[in-house]
């Protein structure tokens, strides 16, 4: 099974005000509020750790769930937040130069 | 020898709002008059305009104020479109066209439109808020149709004067050395009042998350909130990303300075006893 890298798309503004997360999409200007697991997703999305690694790091220890179960639950969020433009996802690293999000 | 062709006169008017004067151009003595009296109070008097449009009048069957409005960025100019309007603006030049009918509504939007590109890059936004001056201090009412702010407009005691029932100018200013703080504009950007706002400012001193309930009372909101609403509220148009982020942020800064509250009121004229 490959492996999934996650990146901050550089397109959005982004802003963490007392735990929440909030995005504003610079394309349309849709505003989403991440929930926690998003939220470590976007903070997690440097583009060169794997997403496998982001969910035995950050999640698993965070909600005490078995690794398989939150892999394929983090993929899925992934892909709904790629879906909506928040992030960027590969099967390979991507470069820093893309991954830089425009967060505060 | 006669001229073979008169000379056509230009009229001029100059808009002012928010401090930021906008010089209309018109062959048309009618449509002056439209404007003169649409603006009546916020006509200024400045020699240099920010922006100077000439506007080119077509015959009214040019009209679908219902269209969607699209605002968009090519090569330093904007392009602003509606079915009763079309406009470009090139703000390097502080020079621009509309192409319209003889109504007071398309140069109206056409208006809000530069004041909130122009607001955006310094930080500032206008608003779906009433707002009012009461004690030298701005107060404004924020929350979308149906909640409350003509209302609120309405039962404002003789002491306060009201800056717009229906959009508010939020401009960042310098309070202090070093210190930033808000400051919040006359317009006349009319709701259902269809009364024009002062042309005077004052520093924003609270915005208010308007609800209505049984009984007037004001409690805390906190900061996710008080942004996520203050972002729904704010009025933006333009496709482009750099605006977008900057208004974003800017709305995360404004609620970090001026505190916010939600007010809830039952409509009559008491609840301005919480206000000032």
């Amino acid at each position: 099974m490959s492996r999934l890298y996650l990146a901050r798309n550089p397109r959005v503004a982004a802003r963490s005000l007392d735990g929440e997360m909030m995005i504003m999409s610079g394309r349309d200007s849709t505003l989403f509020t991440l929930n926690k697991t998003a939220t470590i997703l976007w903070q997690s999305a440097d583009g060169t750790t794997p997403l496998d690694q982001i969910v035995g790091q950050r999640i698993c220890s965070e909600f005490e769930v078995e690794a398989a179960e939150a892999l394929q639950d983090a993929e899925t969020l992934a892909r709904e937040l790629a879906s909506h433009e928040i992030l960027q996802i590969s099967e390979e690293p991507i470069p820093p130069s893309k991954a830089t999000g425009a967060s505060r | 020898m006669p001229e073979l062709a008169a000379e056509i006169e230009r009229l001029s008017l100059v808009i002012e709002i928010g401090g930021m004067p906008v010089r209309v151009n018109t062959t048309d003595p009618g449509f002056l008059g439209i404007l003169q009296g649409r603006y009546s109070g916020f006509v200024g008097a400045s020699e240099s305009a920010e922006v100077d449009f000439d506007v080119e009048l077509n015959p009214p069957n040019f009209s679908d104020p219902d269209a969607p409005v699209r605002v968009t960025h090519h090569l330093g100019r904007w392009s602003l479109q509606r079915g009763d309007f079309l406009a470009q603006w090139d703000p390097k030049a502080r020079t621009g066209r509309i192409r319209q009918s003889a109504n007071p509504y398309s140069i109206d939007a056409v208006l809000r439109i530069v004041h909130t590109l122009v607001l955006a890059r310094q930080g500032g936004f206008l608003l779906h808020s009433a707002s009012a001056i009461r004690n030298g201090k701005a107060f404004l009412f924020a929350g979308v149709s149906g909640a409350g702010k003509t209302t609120i407009s309405r039962l404002a005691p003789p002491d306060a004067t009201l800056l717009t029932d229906e959009i508010s100018y939020v401009r960042k200013s310098r309070v202090r050395q070093g210190e930033s703080g808000y400051t919040a504009f006359g317009t006349p950007f009319t709701g259902e009042l269809a009364k024009l706002g002062e042309n005077v400012s004052a520093p924003i001193a609270a915005l208010y998350l308007l609800a209505q309930g049984p009984e007037n009372r004001i409690d805390p909101v906190a900061p996710a909130e008080a942004a996520r609403s203050l972002l729904a509220n704010v009025l933006f148009f333009a496709e482009d990303e750099e605006l977008v982020q900057s208004t974003f942020h800017s709305a995360f800064e404004f609620v970090s300075r001026v505190p916010v509250s939600r007010l809830t009121f039952v409509p009559d004229s008491r609840v301005w006893e919480l206000i000032g």
